[in-house]
Order: C-alpha cells, then sequence, then structure tokens
C-alpha cells in the first residue's frame, strides 16, 4: 500500500515562475488535452476499479442481506434469529396460557350464571316473587257461614305440602309460603294480613294424582269440612296458574352461617 | 481524458453486463474497491506534484488490492476477519483523507 511517487518531472512542466496551483493546474489541463501512452494503463485499471465499485453497490444494495457475510457472522446472524425465535415462542406461550386462562373463566362464570339463574327461578318460586304455573289441582271450599277452622285449613295445607305442593295461592290473593301466618278473624281467616271469606279457593300446583288423595282420605281434610258442613270440590288441571307475587324481606336477625 | 473515459467505461461495464462475483471473493471486494481507491487517489496527488509514474501506479494499485485482500483472508482464517477489515478501512480512509488534502491543496492553494 505505497502512495505512488515517482521522482519525474513532466519534461512539457509549464511555466516555472507561475504559483504552484497554476502549476497543478496545468498538468491537469494538460493531461486531459494530450492524452499519453500511460493513461491508458490507467483508464483500464480506473476501469476496473468503477466495475468492482459498481458491482460491489450493486451486491450491497441487493435483497440478499446474508451473500456477503463471513461464517463467523453468519454464526451470530442465526444465534440472534435463534434467540429471537425463542422468546417469540415464549410469548406466544404466555398469551395462549392467558387466552386460556381468559376463556376458562369465561366458561365458569357462564356456568355460575347459569346455576344461579336457575338457583334464582327456584328460589323465586318457593319464596312467592314469582309466578309459577302447572299441573296441579284447583280446591274449592264452600263453608257455610264463612267459616273455617283455622287448624282445618292448616292440616289441608300440611297434607298439600307433603303430597309435594310446589306453590299455593288462596283466593288468587295470597301466595302462601313458609313464612305465611294464619290468624281467625271475624267472618272469615286471615292470611297474611288478608280478610279472606268463602268459599275459599286454593290453587296449587303439583302432581294431580298425588295431591288429590292426600285430601280425600278417610278422615282427611275433604272429609273434615264435610263434618262441619262445608263442601269441597277438586279440580285437576293441566296448567293452574300461581300468579299472586309475594315481596321477599330480606332476613332482620338471621345470617347465613358457614355450612358444614 | 482517456483515463475518465475509463472510469466511466467500467461503471458502464459494472451496471450492464452486472457481474456475478464468487461467492469466495466476496468479502473481499470490498475492501479491494477501498484499496484501489486509495491508490488512486495517492496516484493523482503524485501526479499534481508532478511525480507521477504509470509503472508505479500500476505496481500500487495491484498490490494494495492484494495486500488489502491477503490481510482480511488471514483475518478471516484467524478469526478476527471483520475486525481486521475495520482497521484495513478506517488505515485507508485516513490515507485516502490525506490524499484528498493534498489534491486540494494543489488545486485550490487552500
Amino acid at each position: 500500500m505505497e502512495t505512488p511517487r515517482h521522482e519525474h518531472e513532466p519534461a512539457d512542466s509549464p511555466d516555472p515562475t507561475a504559483s504552484a496551483a497554476d502549476v497543478a493546474r496545468g498538468r491537469l489541463v494538460h493531461a486531459l488535452l494530450h492524452p499519453g501512452r500511460g493513461q491508458v494503463v490507467v483508464a483500464v485499471l480506473l476501469a476496473v476499479l468503477g466495475a468492482a465499485a459498481v458491482t460491489q453497490v450493486r451486491l450491497t444494495g441487493s435483497d440478499d442481506d446474508y451473500a456477503g457475510l463471513r461464517q463467523a457472522d453468519l454464526i451470530q446472524a442465526l444465534n440472534g434469529l435463534q434467540a429471537s425465535t425463542r422468546r417469540t415462542e415464549q410469548d406466544i406461550n404466555e398469551l395462549e396460557a392467558t387466552r386460556d386462562s381468559l376463556r376458562d373463566s369465561n366458561e365458569k362464570t357462564a356456568t355460575a350464571l347459569e346455576q344461579a339463574q336457575e338457583q334464582l327461578t327456584t328460589l323465586g318460586i318457593l319464596a312467592g316473587t314469582l309466578p309459577a304455573h302447572g299441573p296441579g289441582v284447583r280446591i274449592t271450599v264452600n263453608v257455610p257461614e264463612s267459616h273455617l277452622s283455622l287448624n282445618l285449613l292448616l292440616d289441608g295445607i300440611e297434607e298439600l305440602r307433603d303430597a309435594g305442593a310446589e306453590a299455593i295461592e288462596i283466593n288468587d290473593s295470597v301466595r302462601v309460603v313458609a313464612q305465611t301466618s294464619f290468624e281467625s278473624a271475624s267472618g272469615g281467616i286471615e292470611v297474611d294480613g288478608k280478610v279472606l271469606k268463602s268459599p275459599y279457593t286454593i290453587d296449587v300446583i303439583g302432581d294431580p294424582a298425588t295431591l288429590t288423595p292426600a285430601l280425600k282420605f278417610p278422615g282427611g281434610f275433604v272429609d273434615d269440612i264435610a263434618l262441619d258442613e262445608g263442601k269441597v270440590s277438586i279440580k285437576q288441571s293441566d296448567d293452574i296458574p300461581v300468579t299472586t307475587l309475594r315481596k321477599a324481606t330480606e332476613p332482620q336477625y338471621a345470617e347465613p352461617s358457614e355450612p358444614d | 481524458m482517456i483515463a475518465v473515459i475509463g472510469l466511466l467505461l467500467g461503471v458502464g461495464l459494472g451496471l450492464f453486463l452486472k457481474p456475478d462475483v464468487p461467492i469466495g471473493l466476496e468479502p473481499y471486494l470490498p475492501i479491494a474497491v477501498v484499496a484501489a481507491l486509495d491508490a488512486v487517489f495517492g496516484a493523482a496527488r503524485a501526479f499534481l506534484d508532478g511525480i507521477f509514474d504509470d509503472k508505479v501506479f500500476v505496481v500500487s494499485f495491484i498490490s494494495n488490492v492484494l495486500i488489502a485482500a491477503l490481510i482480511v483472508f488471514l483475518g478471516d482464517k484467524l478469526g478476527v476477519g471483520a475486525q481486521l477489515s475495520t482497521g484495513v478501512i478506517v488505515v485507508l480512509g485516513i490515507r485516502i483523507f490525506a490524499n484528498v488534502a493534498a489534491i486540494r491543496r494543489h488545486l485550490f492553494h487552500a
């Protein structure tokens, strides 16, 4: 790598009195205007240089990024790619786990919601906060003087519950649930603070084939009413509506305790 | 004049023929180009100094290219190819700057 220098002044050098810059410019102009034998060699080498430079520029600019790399560089690039692949795969795994857990919890939430909805329906029918309908019986009790013994009525309702009554309604105005209170009142009975008079209509949802004998067995509800000179008619139906609703009251004293 | 025509001809040839560089020589081409550039600028400076000689130019051009390629080749064999080629580029770059500075002084007196 030796910079070319040679102890050689062109014979036809310009005016020696001129400044150095003028001398140099003069040489340049002279070389441009009077090409010599030596310039041919220079031209050949410059052509080689130009071709090589252009080729290198083309190679560098081509899309094949890895073609000109050394083995070590290639290994490094490969390592980098592998590391990034690992990282990306890890990311994929984590994201998939997140997605699965989200999907899982989503399904769980949906199931819990469904169960809660079911329970709400069940409890709503039991507590009288939801209207209900279904197969059952409609019992009409006719007693003289609008006088129905409370004990008899309670006995009858207990028999109905025993036979699997799911929803009970009296006179289309009172829903009979766990908290329902019964009191005797003048000219009738007071159920949940509402005075009811004869004839009493008791709508019961349950299995009609079970409910009917529960009242009709000897010494049962029907017989007892007959003793009081009353009349009972029991009508089985495929669709008994129980539409009276009861307001759910939040328990004031009772608190849920941990189930065992 | 012929030299300038030769340079343009070479660029044109490179552009139109699109020569394929053998895979084995690919790492050496950029270094060789820079080494040749150094020789060319050295020659230009010598020319303006009035001491240019075409034989010296030919020898320096070829030896520059060969030595640069040899250094890179050695570096590759020793496992420090990338670092050595960087070093060669730096040295050649400094020389090119120095030569260009000399040329500038000659032509513009500045």
